[in-house]
C-alpha cells in the first residue's frame, strides 16, 4: 500500500518486478542513489510500516544506549566487592526503595550476587560485552564469509569446489559443538569466544554471497564492465558487491540474534568472557547452583540476553520483509 | 530414484572426511599435554614419557592421523584417558540418554510448531497470528540453559508440592532401575560381542526399554525426569518450526492451485489439508533437519543444568580434563548423526518432492 503512493518506477520495484530486475534498476542509477528511487529509501519507506522491525529497532537501539552510557546508568562499579562497604550481604534479594524497601538498607534494585556486588551494575555493563562481541564477530564472519564466497562465486572451478566443500565441512557439525571445540583448542576467554563462533558462521555468509554473485555476474553491466577491461577485483567491489549487500546485511542482523546467544551459551560453560568481568553467560553460570535460593540471580542475566536477541531477531525480520523486494505482497 | 540416493550419499562422504581431520587437528591444538591433565601436575618426564607411549602420543603426527583413521573405519574409537575404558563403551552408555533427549525435543518442538505454524497461517493477520508470532519470537531469542533453570525453578520449587511438580535433575529417582529387555526376557548372550553390545545400547533407552518390558513405574518416572530438559530444549527448534510453517502455508495459499481447487469447489480444510499443506511442509522437513544441529548443542547445555551424562555434558567434560579420545570419538560421532539425519532428509525430500530428484 506504500507503494501505490511512490511514481514510475518505485511502484515496479514494489510490485511484481524480480529481485535481479530491482538491482538493474538500482545499478542503472549507481549515481542516483541519494534520491527516493533507491531500494534502501525505500525499504526504510517499507521498514517504518513493519511493527516487528519497529519493535526490534526500539529494543536494539535501547540496549545500544545502554551499553553506551552504562557508566551512567550504573550505580556501582561492577567488579566492585561492597562486603565492608555498605550494610549488604551476598545474595540478597532485589531492594527498591520506591516498591517499599526499607530505605535505611542500600538501594539495589536487582539485588547482589555471590561476590556481593550491585547485580543491575553488572546487568547493565553485561551489554557492553554482548553488544560488541555480537556485531563484531558477525563483522568478521560477513567480511571473510563475502570475501570467500565472492571469489568461488566469481572464479568458479577447483576455487569454488575447495571453498564450498570446506565451508560444507563447517556445517558438518552442530554450530556449538564446534564453537565449543574451537574454544577448547584455542583457550577459554572472551577472544577466542569470538574467533570460534566467527569461524561457525562463516559459511552462512559465503554461501549467500556467492548465489549473489553468480546471478549478477550474468547480468548485462557487469558483462559491459568486462568488455571495457574492469580487472575482476573491481567489477567485485564496484558492480557485485553493492548489489549482494541487501541479503548480507539481513542475514547479518539475524546473525547477532544467533551469535549473542552462542556466546551467552559458551559463556555459560566458562570457555567465553572470565570472571570478574560482567558477561550475561557467565554470571548466569556463576550462580546457577543458587537458582533455588536467589532466582533473581539467574533471572535477570538470562531476561537480558533473551530481550537483547528478542530485538535483533525482530529488526532482522524487520529488514527482511523491508529490504528484498521478492517478498512484498 | 537410486542415482539421487547414490549421489546425495557421495555428497556426505567428503563431508565426513572433513569432519574427521577437523576434530583430529582441533584436539591436537587443545593446549597443554594430556599426560598432565591426567597424571597431575607434577608428573614427572619420564612418566609423561611412558604415558605418551602407551598412548601412541609419540609419534609423528601424519602417522597418528593414520592410525587414528584406520581404527575408526574399523569402528574403533580408542579408549578414554580418563577412564581407562573404550570410547565406545562410554557411547553405549552415554548415547541413548541423548537420542532420547533430542527425539522427545524434536517430537516436542514439531507437534507443537507445525499446528502452531497452519493455525497461524490460516488465521493470518488476526490475534492468532499476532499471539503465535510473538510466541515464536520469543521462542527463538530465549537462551537454552536460562529457561532450562527457570522450568526447574518453577517446576521443582515454586510447584513442590502440587500434582504438577516435577524433578530438576538426573534420568531417573534414586532407587529407581530399569532392568533391560534382555536380562527381564532372560536372553543368553556372549559376553563382549557385538550383538550383546548391540543389545545393550538399545537397552540403554530407558524409556524404550520400560516401554517395551512393561516396567510401568520406570516408564513414569523416566517421563517425569524428561519433561523439563525436553521442553528447555525444544522451544528453539518449535519457534523456527512455527515461523517456517507459517510462512512456507501463506506462501503456497496464494498460488493458482489453490485456487483451482477452491474454484473447483473444494471444501476449505480439503484445500488446506490435501492442496496446501503437503506443498508447504517440504521446506519445514528441511528445517527439521537442521534444527537437529541446535538440538545436539543444546544437548550440552541442556544436560549440563539437568544433571544428565549424556554425550553433550560428558564431552564438554572430557574437554576440561583433555581426554582426546573422547572429545574425538563423542565429536566425529555426534556430527556424523547430524551429517546422517540430513542425508535422510535430502533423500526424502528427493521423495517426497520429484522435481528435485531430476536436478
Amino acid at each position: 500500500m506504500v507503494d501505490e503512493t511512490l511514481p514510475g518506477r518505485d511502484a515496479a520495484i514494489g510490485g511484481e518486478v524480480s529481485r535481479v530486475e530491482a538491482f538493474e534498476a538500482l545499478a542503472a542509477n549507481q549515481d542516483l542513489t541519494e534520491k527516493p528511487t533507491s531500494v534502501w529509501r525505500l525499504g526504510l519507506r517499507r521498514f517504518v510500516h513493519r511493527r516487528n522491525g519497529v519493535a526490534g529497532m526500539i529494543i536494539v537501539g535501547f540496549m545500544a544506549l545502554v551499553a553506551i552510557f552504562a557508566p551512567v546508568i550504573a550505580p556501582y562499579d561492577p567488579t566492585e566487592v561492597l562486603i565492608g562497604k555498605e550494610d549488604v550481604s551476598k545474595r540478597e534479594p532485589p531492594c527498591i526503595h520506591l516498591l517499599g524497601c526499607d530505605e535505611s538498607k542500600p538501594q539495589h534494585i536487582m539485588g547482589t550476587d555471590g561476590n556481593v556486588r550491585d547485580f543491575f551494575s553488572r546487568i547493565v555493563h553485561g551489554s557492553r560485552v554482548s553488544l560488541t562481541l555480537g556485531f563484531s564477530t558477525v563483522t568478521v564472519a560477513i567480511v571473510i564469509g563475502a570475501f570467500l564466497g565472492a571469489i568461488a562465486g566469481y572464479w568458479g572451478g577447483w576455487i569454488d569446489n575447495i571453498t564450498m566443500r570446506i565451508m560444507d565441512v563447517i556445517l558438518g557439525f552442530p554450530a556449538l559443538i564446534l564453537a565449543i571445540a574451537i574454544v577448547a583448542a584455542l583457550g577459554p576467554g572472551i577472544r577466542n569466544a569470538l574467533i570460534a563462533i566467527a569461524i561457525v558462521s562463516i559459511p552462512q555468509y559465503a554461501r549467500v554471497m556467492r548465489a549473489s554473485v553468480l546471478t549478477i555476474k550474468e547480468v548485462d553491466y557487469v558483462a559491459a564492465s568486462r568488455a571495457l577491461g574492469a580487472n575482476p577485483w573491481r567489477i567485485l567491489a564496484t558492480r557485485i558487491l553493492p548489489n549482494s549487500l541487501t541479503p548480507l546485511v539481513v542475514l547479518g542482523t539475524l546473525g547477532i540474534a544467533t551469535v549473542i546467544l552462542e556466546a551467552a551459551g559458551l559463556g555459560f560453560l566458562g570457555l567465553g568472557a572470565q570472571p570478574p568481568q560482567a558477561e550475561w553467560g557467565s554470571m548466569l553460570a556463576a550462580e546457577r547452583n543458587q537458582v533455588f535460593s536467589a532466582p533473581h540471580l539467574v533471572f535477570f542475566p538470562g531476561l537480558a540476553i533473551m530481550l537483547t536477541v528478542l530485538g535483533f531477531n525482530l529488526m532482522g525480520d524487520g529488514l527482511r520483509d523491508a529490504l528484498d523486494p521478492t517478498l512484498n505482497e | 530414484m537410486l542415482g539421487y540416493i547414490a549421489r546425495r550419499m557421495m555428497l556426505a562422504v567428503p563431508v565426513l572426511i572433513g569432519i574427521l581431520l577437523v576434530t583430529f587437528f582441533l584436539v591436537r591444538l587443545i593446549p597443554g599435554e594430556p599426560c598432565r591433565a591426567i597424571l597431575g601436575e607434577k608428573a614427572t618426564a619420564e612418566s609423561c614419557e611412558r604415558f605418551n607411549e602407551a598412548n601412541g602420543l609419540n609419534e609423528p603426527l601424519p602417522v597418528q592421523l593414520g592410525i587414528y583413521m584406520a581404527r575408526v573405519a574399523q569402528g574403533d574409537l580408542g579408549e578414554s584417558i580418563r577412564f581407562s575404558r573404550p570410547v565406545t563403551q562410554i557411547l553405549i552408555e552415554r548415547l541413548p540418554q541423548t537420542i532420547e533427549l533430542a527425539v522427545a525435543g524434536l517430537t516436542l518442538a514439531v507437534l507443537i510448531g507445525v499446528p502452531l505454524g497452519v493455525l497461524a497461517a490460516r488465521r493470518h493477520n488476526t490475534a492468532t497470528d499476532v499471539g503465535a508470532m510473538a510466541v515464536a519470537n520469543v521462542g527463538v531469542s530465549m537462551p537454552v540453559f536460562w529457561l532450562g533453570l527457570m522450568l526447574a525453578y518453577v517446576f521443582a520449587l515454586v510447584l513442590r508440592d502440587t500434582p504438577f511438580a516435577l524433578p530438576p535433575s538426573g534420568r531417573l529417582s534414586a532407587g529407581v532401575t530399569s532392568t533391560p529387555f534382555y536380562e527381564v526376557w532372560q536372553w543368553t548372550l556372549t559376553e563382549g560381542s557385538v550383538w550383546s553390545k548391540f543389545l545393550e545400547f538399545v537397552g540403554n533407552h530407558v524409556i524404550f526399554n520400560s516401554l517395551i518390558t512393561g516396567q510401568w513405574e520406570v516408564l513414569w518416572d523416566a517421563i517425569k525426569h524428561l519433561i523439563l530438559p525436553a521442553v528447555a530444549l525444544a522451544t528453539i527448534p518449535m519457534s523456527i518450526i512455527t515461523r517456517m510453517t507459517r510462512s512456507s502455508l501463506l506462501e503456497v495459499m496464494g498460488r493458482d492451485y489453490i485456487r483451482t481447487a477452491r474454484a473447483k469447489g473444494a471444501s476449505e480444510p480439503r484445500v488446506v489439508g490435501r492442496h496446501a499443506f503437503r506443498n508447504a511442509i517440504l521446506p519445514v522437513a528441511t528445517i527439521v533437519g537442521l534444527q537437529l544441529g541446535a538440538l545436539l548443542g543444546g544437548a550440552v547445555l541442556t544436560e549440563t543444568i539437568f544433571n544428565l551424562s549424556g554425550v553433550g555434558r560428558s564431552l564438554f567434560e572430557a574437554i576440561t580434563s583433555r581426554d582426546y579420545p573422547i572429545i574425538q570419538g563423542f565429536t566425529v560421532v555426534i556430527a556424523t548423526i547430524y551429517v546422517a539425519v540430513n542425508l535422510v532428509v535430502d533423500i526424502s525430500y528427493g521423495y517426497l518432492d520429484p522435481r528435485i530428484r531430476l536436478k
